[in-house]
C-alpha cells in the first residue's frame, strides 16, 4: 500500500520553493521595482538588443553545429565497422570530461591569437599576422560545437542502439533507396533522441558564460551582460536581463517538449544492431585516417593544457610551442598557501553541496516514485526547474534574495559568506541527482517494499535494506556528476564568490588575467585530475556494488 | 497476372566467425508458384537462408538466381534488397510505428514514386484483401498481433512481389488464432499464385501451409520434399525426430520386412523407406499410429506400464514406459481406452509401413 507522506512532501516542496522559486521570483519582481522603466530601458538599449540577438544566434548555431557533428558521428560509430572505430568511440565523449572554463582556456591556447595552431599556420604560410582572430560569435559557436556535440552524439547513439534495424530492412525490401529510407523512416523515428539533445544543447548554449566571457571580444550576450549590469550597479536592468534569459529558456523548453511529445513511439521487436564493415577500398583507407585526425582534434585541448602547465611563465612569447619547461607551476601550487586555498575551497564546497544533493535527491525521488504523496506533479516540475534556468540567472536570484536577515520574508544573509556558493551548487545539481536516483528507483519492483513491510519490517528497515540498495546505482552516478560539476563550477561562482571562498575556476581566471598561463594551466590539470579521481572513485564504488 | 518466378540457390554458404552457425553450401530450387517452408531448430540456418534470399546478407560463396517462367536465370546474388522486388514479412512485422496503417501499406509504392491518390487507392485495395478495410487511418501501434501481421502482409503484397518471403509469420499469434490463420494464409497465397518461401520452427505450421518443406540442420539441407515425404520417409534421424512424434529404436531390414528390436523382443512389420547405406546401424521410426496397445499377456509384445492416457476425441494416446531394453517411452495411438494409467500392457506393431533411418553419428 502506498502511503501519502504529507509532512515530508510539504518539507521537500517548501525547500524547493524557498531555494528555487523564491529567488527567481525576487528577480522578476525586482525587474518591476521601478515600474516599467527598467524594461523600457532594456528594450531601448542597443547593447541589450545586440545581446539578445547574439544569444539567440549563438544558441541556434550551436544546435545546428552540434547536430552536424553529432548525428553523422553517431551513425558512423554505431552502424559501421572500420579500423580505428573503437579508438574513436573511446575518445568521442572526451570533451564532456573538460570542466567548462578549462575547455575554453585550452581553446585559447590552441586557436587564440597566440595559440599553437594559429602560430603554426602563420609560420607555415609565412604570414606577418595571425591568420584569424579567434573572437566573436563564430569563435563561441566553435567552442560550443566542440563541447556540446557530445550530447547529440550520446542521445542519437542511444536511440540507434534501441533502434530495431528490421525497420530499415523492411524499408529497403519495399524498394526504398538509402536516402528515402533515411528521410522517411530512420530520422523520424530518431526524432525524440534528436530533439532531446537539441534541447540540451540549446539550453546549455543559452546559459553558456565561459565561452562568451573569454572569446566574446567585445560582443555581448545576455549571460555576460547580466554580470556587466550587476558590476555597474544597474540592478534593475540586470533583473530585466535575467528575466529575459530565463523566459527565453522556458519558451525554448516548452517548444521542444511539444515536438518531442508528439513523436514518442514504442519500438517493437528486439533492437538488433549490426555493424556493417566498410567495403569500398577508398573508405577502407580513408576511415582510419579520418578517425585518427578526429582523435587528435578531440585530444588536443587536453594535451595543450597539460603542455602549458609545464611551461615557464613569461618565457612563451612568439614561438609556436612554449620554449622552456619547468615543474615550478606545480611546485607553487603545492607550497604557496594562497594558491592552495582555492583547491581546498572547491573540494569542501563541492562535498557539502553534493552531500545535501544526495539526501535531498533520495527523499524527493522516493516521494516521486514510491509514494502517492499529494503534489507529486508540482514536485517533479520544481525539481526540473533549475535545469531550465541558466546558472547566471540562478546566481543573480540568490544574490538578490539572500542579502539580508529577515525572518518575516524568510531571508538570510548569505551573500558574502562561505555558504552562498555551496547553496548555488546544490540548487544547480538538484535535477541531475534527483533524476539519477529516480531512474534507479523506477527499475525496482515497487511491490518489493510492500513485501518487506508485509514481512514485518519497519519503514526505516525497509528503507535501509530495500529502497536504499535499489537507489544506490543512481545515487552513485548522481553524486559523481554533481561533484564533478560543483568542483569546476564557474558561472554561478563568478557572480557570487568572495575572496575567502574563491573556487578553483576563479583562481584560474585571475591567473589568466595576470598572464600567468602556466599557473592557470597547472590549476586546470589539477582540476582535471580531481574530476578523474571522482569519476574513478564512482566506478570503483559501482563495481564493488555489483 | 504475370507468371511467378522461381528461385535457385546454388552452393550458397554464409559463415559467422566463431559462432559455428551459418549455412554450408546449400543448393535448393524453389519452383515458380510453390509454397516452400524452411524448417529447422533455432541456429539451423533457416533465417540466414531467408535473409540471403532477401538480400540482407551476402553469401560468402555460391549463387542465388531468379528463374523466369521460360527458364531464364537472373543472377541476384549481389543485388541490393531494394532492387529485388521481393515482399517480406518480418517476424515482429517491422511496421513503421510513426505511420498509419495505410501509410505503412503504401510505403513501397511511395518509394516507387507513385502519385499519392493512386497509391492510397491501391493500399486500400490491399487492406481490403486481407480483411482490414476501414483500418486505413488507424495507428499501427494500437493493432492486435493478428491485425499487425495482416498489415505486414498487405504491405508486402501491394508491391506485387516476384517472391514473397515470410519469417516466422505465425509465431507471434496466440494458439487459437494461429490455427485459423494457417488455413487462411494457405488459401490466400494459393489464390495469389505467387512463389512463397517461409521460415518456421514449427513443423505443424509448415505442414499446414507449405507445398514442399526443406529441413535444415546445422546449416546443411537435410531433406526437401512434400510433407508426406518428410513424415513417412525421413532422410535422417534428425528429420524423423523433428517432424512428427514417435520413438527411434534399433531395427534392420530383412527383404521387405522391418525387424524392430527392443530388449529381447523382436517384432516384424512391412518395410517403408530405408537408407541406402547398408551395414550401418539403423533405427526404426515408430509413429504413434504404427503401434497399438494389447494385453500384457501377449508374449510377442513389448511389455510396459501405462504412464499417461490422454483422450483426444476419436482416439486415445497412451504413453507406455518401463519397457525392458529402452529408457524411451512409446507413444501409442489407440481407438479404445480399456487400459488405465498404471496398468501393465503390451505394445505391438500394426501392419503399417515402417521407415528406417541411419543411426546418428558418422554421416
Amino acid at each position: 500500500m502506498k502511503k501519502r507522506f504529507t509532512g515530508l512532501t510539504i518539507a521537500v516542496l517548501a525547500l524547493l520553493v524557498w531555494s528555487v522559486v523564491y529567488p527567481n521570483a525576487t528577480v522578476v519582481v525586482g525587474s518591476f521595482a521601478h515600474g516599467l522603466s527598467d524594461w523600457r530601458a532594456f528594450f531601448a538599449s542597443p547593447a541589450d538588443h545586440e545581446a539578445l540577438k547574439n544569444t539567440i544566434i549563438i544558441s541556434v548555431a550551436s544546435v545546428v553545429a552540434s547536430m552536424a557533428i553529432g548525428i553523422p558521428l553517431a551513425f558512423l560509430l554505431t552502424r559501421f565497422e572500420f579500423r580505428g572505430r573503437r579508438m574513436m568511440s573511446a575518445f568521442a565523449t572526451l570533451p564532456a570530461a573538460l570542466p567548462p572554463l578549462v575547455g575554453v582556456i585550452a581553446f585559447l591556447f590552441l586557436y587564440g591569437e597566440s595559440g599553437v595552431v594559429t602560430r603554426a599556420v602563420q609560420h607555415v604560410l609565412g604570414l606577418s599576422h595571425a591568420p584569424w582572430t579567434f573572437t566573436g560569435v563564430w569563435a563561441i559557436v566553435f567552442v560550443h560545437a566542440y563541447t556540446m556535440y557530445v550530447y547529440v552524439f550520446l542521445f542519437v547513439s542511444a536511440g540507434l542502439e534501441r533502434y530495431d534495424s528490421s525497420l530499415d530492412e523492411a524499408a529497403s525490401g519495399l524498394g526504398a533507396s538509402r536516402t528515402f529510407r533515411l528521410r522517411r523512416v530512420t530520422l523520424p523515428l530518431l526524432t525524440p533522441s534528436i530533439v532531446g539533445s537539441m534541447l540540451l544543447v540549446f539550453m546549455s548554449a543559452l546559459g553558456s558564460f565561459s565561452a562568451p566571457f573569454i572569446f566574446g571580444g567585445g560582443i555581448r550576450v545576455l549571460s555576460t551582460q547580466i554580470l556587466v549590469s550587476k558590476l555597474n550597479g544597474s540592478m534593475g536592468l540586470a533583473y530585466v536581463e535575467t528575466s529575459m534569459l530565463a523566459l527565453t529558456a522556458v519558451v525554448g523548453l516548452l517548444l521542444m517538449r511539444r515536438v518531442e511529445r508528439r513523436r514518442d513511439y514504442a519500438m517493437s521487436g528486439k533492437g538488433r544492431t549490426t555493424r556493417t564493415a566498410v567495403h569500398s577500398r577508398g573508405w577502407r583507407i580513408a576511415a582510419p585516417v579520418i578517425a585518427a585526425v578526429a582523435v587528435v582534434f578531440l585530444i588536443l585541448p587536453h594535451a595543450m593544457v597539460v603542455l602549458v602547465s609545464f611551461a615557464r611563465d613569461g618565457a612563451w612569447t612568439t614561438q609556436v610551442l612554449p620554449p622552456k619547461y619547468t615543474l615550478d607551476n606545480f611546485r607553487h601550487l603545492a607550497t604557496d598557501p594562497d594558491l592552495w586555498q582555492p583547491i581546498a575551497n572547491s573540494v569542501s564546497m563541492a562535498a557539502i553541496a553534493t552531500s545535501a544533493n544526495v539526501v535531498f535527491g533520495l527523499l524527493a525521488a522516493y516521494l516521486l516514485v514510491l509514494t502517492r504523496a499529494p503534489g507529486r506533479k508540482l514536485l517533479g516540475l520544481l525539481v526540473a526547474l533549475p535545469w531550465a534556468i541558466p546558472a547566471t540567472a540562478i546566481a543573480l536570484g540568490l544574490a538578490a534574495t539572500f542579502d539580508r536577515n529577515s525572518i518575516v520574508t524568510a531571508r538570510m544573509l548569505l551573500v558574502g559568506t562561505f555558504w552562498i556558493l555551496p547553496l548555488a551548487y546544490f540548487i544547480r545539481n538538484i535535477p541531475i541527482v534527483t533524476n539519477a536516483i529516480e531512474g534507479s528507483l523506477r527499475q525496482m519492483d515497487p511491490t518489493i517494499e510492500d513485501a518487506a513491510r508485509g514481512l514485518g519490517a519497519s519503514w526505516w528497515l525497509a528503507m535501509r535494506r530495500v529502497v536504499l540498495p535499489a537507489a544506490r546505482p543512481g545515487l552513485v552516478a548522481g553524486a559523481m556528476l554533481a561533484s564533478v560539476a560543483a568542483v569546476g563550477e564557474f558561472v554561478a561562482s563568478i557572480v557570487l564568490y568572495t575572496h575567502s571562498n574563491r573556487p578553483i575556476s576563479m583562481e584560474i581566471l585571475s591567473q589568466l588575467r595576470g598572464l600567468s598561463f602556466g599557473t592557470a594551466a597547472a590549476y586546470s590539470v589539477l582540476l582535471i585530475t580531481v574530476v578523474l579521481a571522482i569519476t574513478m572513485g564512482a566506478r570503483w564504488a559501482e563495481s564493488r556494488m555489483a | 497476372m504475370s507468371e511467378p518466378s522461381g528461385l535457385r540457390l546454388d552452393g550458397v554458404s554464409r559463415r559467422y566467425e566463431g559462432s559455428g552457425r551459418g549455412v554450408e553450401s546449400l543448393s535448393l530450387d524453389v519452383r515458380p508458384g510453390e509454397l516452400l517452408a524452411l524448417i529447422g531448430a533455432s541456429g539451423s540456418g533457416k533465417t540466414t537462408t531467408l535473409r540471403m534470399i532477401a538480400g540482407y546478407e551476402a553469401p560468402d560463396a555460391g549463387r542465388i538466381a531468379l528463374v523466369g517462367a521460360t527458364g531464364t536465370e537472373r543472377d541476384i546474388t549481389r543485388e541490393k534488397p531494394q532492387r529485388r522486388g521481393f515482399g517480406m514479412v518480418f517476424q515482429h512485422y517491422a511496421l513503421f510505428p510513426h505511420m498509419s496503417v495505410q501509410e505503412n501499406v503504401a510505403f513501397g509504392l511511395e518509394a516507387r514514386r507513385m502519385p499519392k491518390a493512386e497509391r492510397l487507392a491501391q493500399a486500400a485495395e490491399a487492406l481490403a484483401s486481407v480483411g482490414l478495410a476501414g483500418y486505413a487511418t488507424r495507428s499501427v501501434q494500437v493493432l492486435s498481433g493478428g491485425e499487425q501481421q495482416r498489415v505486414a502482409l498487405a504491405r508486402a503484397l501491394v508491391i506485387e512481389p516476384n517472391v514473397l518471403l515470410l519469417d516466422e509469420p505465425l509465431s507471434n499469434l496466440d494458439p487459437t488464432l494461429r490455427q485459423a490463420t494457417r488455413d487462411e494464409l494457405r488459401e490466400m497465397l494459393h489464390r495469389l499464385h505467387i512463389t512463397v518461401v517461409f521460415v518456421t520452427h514449427d513443423q505443424e505450421d509448415a505442414f499446414a501451409v507449405a507445398d514442399r518443406v526443406a529441413m535444415l540442420c546445422a546449416g546443411r539441407l537435410e531433406q526437401v520434399g512434400t510433407p508426406e515425404d518428410l513424415y513417412q520417409a525421413p532422410a535422417s534421424a534428425v528429420v524423423a525426430r523433428f517432424v512428427g512424434r514417435g520413438a527411434l529404436v534399433p531395427a534392420h531390414a530383412e527383404g521387405d520386412a522391418a525387424v524392430v528390436t527392443i530388449g529381447a523382443v523382436q517384432q516384424r512389420g512391412p518395410l517403408g523407406s530405408a537408407p541406402d547405406a547398408r551395414g550401418r546401424a539403423q533405427l526404426a521410426v515408430l509413429r504413434p499410429e504404427s503401434l497399438t496397445v494389447v494385453d500384457a499377456a501377449d508374449a510377442e509384445s513389448w511389455r510396459g506400464i501405462v504412464h499417461t492416457r490422454r483422450f483426444a476425441g476419436d482416439h486415445y494416446v497412451y504413453r507406455v514406459g518401463d519397457i525392458a531394453g529402452t529408457d524411451d517411452m512409446l507413444e501409442v495411438r489407440c481407438e479404445h481406452g480399456r487400459h488405465a494409467e498404471g496398468d501393465a500392457v503390451g505394445v505391438r506393431l500394426r501392419s503399417r509401413p515402417i521407415a528406417l533411418v541411419a543411426a546418428a553419428g558418422a554421416p
